[in-house]
């Protein structure tokens, strides 16, 4: 598979500060490529290194096979977390400037916005000064700039801060549908629910460190741990009180109950096959529910985290 | 190239049609002119309220019929009492003042000025040189001189000033040239102080709406600077340009409407009037023509320009190091105090002499040179080659400051949050 963006062995260092440590990871074309880490981590140096707005110290970054240039910036597309444009500018204006600022004529990016405009329903805001403008109608004209000049990466760092779900569905469908006609997207972003939609790929980077990237499902598999949730309908409560803790090491050792049945978690040991471990389960008792607990990205993200830190 | 263009286009439109700047433009001469004029009213309210003033002649001299109530004077004249009921009387009247003339045997001995104010220097001395006349007079006639031979055998020259090639100048040429100078310094001064906040400004408010990272991941900072700082300095020499054009247009109305009489101060009116003479006039105005005035013009723009740039590459690098205006106080210094010893140099060096020690070498030191050297050159005088030199040093001193700038700038827009101090910009200097 062709790699929209290789990003091998990339350093950057504030004075004694190592804010990127030889950080490597591709991203497959036409991938929604999730970009995760705490605060601080080194996402927004990674971010501005990739647009160019800063030199790496160390490592080279490849876009569609080649070496980064200043013509590339053209091909990408910028959401900056901190969102911002010109408060006492009208905002048709605005867009002209800053769509021709990545070199497309003034007659195309008249037509693209046009259409844009008309996409998100904000049509009637084109002479309006973005000071008048609601913030999520903002947040709109934002992600317009980002995308009206159809670059084949698009990054976006916290897309849907700012939003209110209505319209955050909205541009979630809007990006899904730039990935669907061809462009590469990156997510950098906290909210794991929306990693868990919509990205295919992921990469970590915790305290400047690169700690975990890959598919979202193998990603996913690696961290399988035989943990299962459990339904159980018991005969007498206090023995599997007893017998559970001992036998399965229930996670978190809470048992909750709603008139008999128990609710919990088990983690089951290596050396017990799944088949026996249920069939002493039905032993306690009536069996309604038992299923295995994939991760999820958010679990990943702390254990790692904490495992790391 | 075309992105320079297109930042420079957008800064310079967002300067000019920005409400205050079109106010500022077009209402300031007009407020400028109103200023003028309700000045001069005021002072001639002023004056229109005669002051009282008591008079006690003690001499047999007569000085008293020298003094005619006018509008700004009415007199008070005392008789027959003493020098402490005139004082009383003055005191318990509320007059402005009371002129006692002692005598013995009724000469003149003691001239006395009694008021509670602080009378002029103007108004005590032409009372003295009145009554001096008089006295004068009066003792030459007693020993049998007339003194209106004396006044037919009296000799009285003006100097005639004019310089070696024979131009013939008014003893108000220095002035002439003062004023001029100082105009032309003081001009640039508020311009570089104007424009070079409004780019400040502006860098701040990129940085502040967060824009900043929007745009320089589509062209470098430095060309974002250097638009920034071109479209400002654009709209600066539009405003330059209107002013010098509504000025003319104001000066040819109100050299027709009210004659030159409009521009002589209204105080000293009476004054002007009996020194009027029509060819000390002309020599006037033949000084303000014979000004090197095509000249001062284009060292005016050429300062300008190269002053702006220098102090904008300042004022832009403490915009991107801050996070709001009331944090740039603490890196205004090195900008303000070159504008003020440059203005203090002009003042009092340039003014004493032209071409002194001090006022040469800081016309050569780019930070001062713009306002001093545009103080000299009305002086004259000035070999090309000290303006070419001044002005070479000026603009490649701006090119070694823009890139210190730049640095400081290219780091400082994307800092957030962060308190900056001097020791933090040397850091960012060498990164």
């Amino acid at each position: 598979m062709d790699n929209a963006l290789e990003v091998q062995h990339i350093k950057k260092i504030y004075g004694d500060f190592t804010a990127l440590n030889d950080v490597s990871f591709s991203v497959p074309k036409g991938s929604v490529y999730g970009l995760l880490g705490p605060n601080g981590a080194g996402k927004t140096s990674l971010i501005r290194i990739i647009n160019q707005i800063t030199m790496p110290d160390g490592g080279k970054i490849l876009l569609n096979g080649e070496q980064l240039q200043p013509k590339h910036i053209e091909d990408i597309g910028y959401m900056p977390e901190e969102r911002g444009l010109y408060k006492s500018m009208k905002v048709g204006e605005q867009c002209i400037y800053l769509a021709r600022l990545k070199g497309l004529s003034k007659t195309e990016a008249k037509e693209r916005l046009q259409y844009w405009f008309d996409r998100l329903g904000i049509e009637g805001w084109w002479n309006k000064k973005l000071q008048e403008l609601s913030k999520g109608m903002a947040q709109k004209v934002q992600f317009i700039v980002t995308v009206m000049h159809e670059p084949s990466l698009l990054i976006f760092d916290e897309p849907f801060s700012g939003f209110d779900p209505v319209n955050a569905n909205l541009i979630k469908d809007e990006i899904l549908k730039l990935r669907d006609d061809g462009a590469t997207i990156i997510f950098s972003t906290h909210r794991m629910e929306s990693v868990e939609e919509m990205c295919d790929h992921i990469a970590l980077i915790n305290k400047s460190n690169l700690v975990l990237q890959g598919k979202l499902s193998d990603v996913k598999q690696q961290y399988r741990d035989r943990n299962y949730a459990v339904s159980l309908i018991c005969m007498n409560n206090d023995m599997a009180f007893q017998q559970i803790p001992s036998e399965f090491n229930p996670l978190p050792i809470e048992l909750s109950g709603l008139d008999n049945t128990l609710d919990f978690q088990i983690r089951i040991p290596e050396n017990v096959e799944i088949p026996v471990a249920l069939n002493k389960l039905t032993h306690l008792g009536e069996l309604t529910h038992f299923s295995e607990v994939i991760p999820s990205v958010n679990d990943i993200f702390i254990q790692t985290v904490q495992h790391n830190g | 190239m075309d992105k320079l263009w297109l930042i420079i286009k957008r800064e310079y439109l967002n300067k000019v049609r920005n409400k205050t700047f079109i106010v500022m433009t077009f209402v300031s001469p007009l407020i400028f002119v109103g200023v003028v004029l309700l000045i001069g009213w005021l002072t001639s309210i002023n004056s229109d309220t005669a002051r009282k003033i008591a008079i006690l002649d003690q001499t047999d001299g007569d000085f008293i019929s020298l003094f005619e109530s006018s509008d700004r004077n009415e007199y008070i004249k005392l008789d027959g009492i003493s020098k402490e009921a005139a004082v009383a009387a003055s005191k318990q009247a509320d007059y402005y003042g009371l002129i006692l003339m002692e005598s013995r045997d009724g000469a003149l001995t003691d001239l006395s000025f009694y008021s509670d104010d602080s009378p002029s220097k103007d108004f005590l001395e032409s009372i003295e040189d009145k009554i001096n006349d008089k006295a004068t007079s009066q003792s030459l006639e007693d020993v049998g001189i007339s003194p209106s031979l004396i006044l037919e055998r009296k000799i009285d020259k003006e100097i005639q000033v004019q310089n070696f090639s024979g131009e013939k100048t008014s003893k108000m040429s220095g002035w002439i040239k003062i004023a001029t100078g100082g105009a032309a310094g003081y001009l640039l001064m508020m311009f570089i102080i104007i424009y070079g906040n409004m780019v400040m400004r502006s860098v701040i408010e990129e940085k502040t709406s967060r824009i900043i990272e929007i745009i320089v991941s589509s062209v470098k900072p430095i060309y974002l600077m250097i638009g920034k700082i071109t479209g400002t300095s654009l709209a600066g020499i539009t405003q330059f340009i209107i002013w010098v054009i509504v000025g003319f247009i104001l000066l040819t109305i109100g050299t027709t409407f009210f004659g030159v009489e409009a521009f002589t101060n209204p105080a000293n009116a009476d004054v002007m009037a009996q020194a009027q003479d029509m060819t000390k006039m002309e020599l006037v105005i033949n000084d303000i023509a014979q000004l090197p005035i095509l000249k001062l013009l284009i060292c005016f723009f050429i300062y300008f320009m190269g002053g702006y740039f220098l102090y904008a590459s300042i004022y832009t690098a403490i915009g991107a190091a801050v996070d709001n205006e009331t944090d740039t106080q603490q890196f205004m210094l090195p900008v303000i105090v070159p504008l003020m010893l440059a203005i203090y140099v002009g003042f009092f060096s340039v003014m004493d002499n032209p071409h002194g020690t001090v006022a040469v070498v800081f016309s050569y030191i780019p930070l001062t040179s713009p306002i001093v050297m545009l103080m000299r050159i009305p002086f004259g005088d000035i070999a090309w080659w000290e303006i070419a030199s001044s002005m070479l040093l000026l603009y490649v001193s701006i090119i070694g400051v823009a890139m210190l700038a730049a640095k400081i700038y290219r780091i400082g827009i994307l800092m957030y949050g962060k308190k900056t101090n001097w020791k933090e910009l040397y850091k960012w200097l060498r990164y």
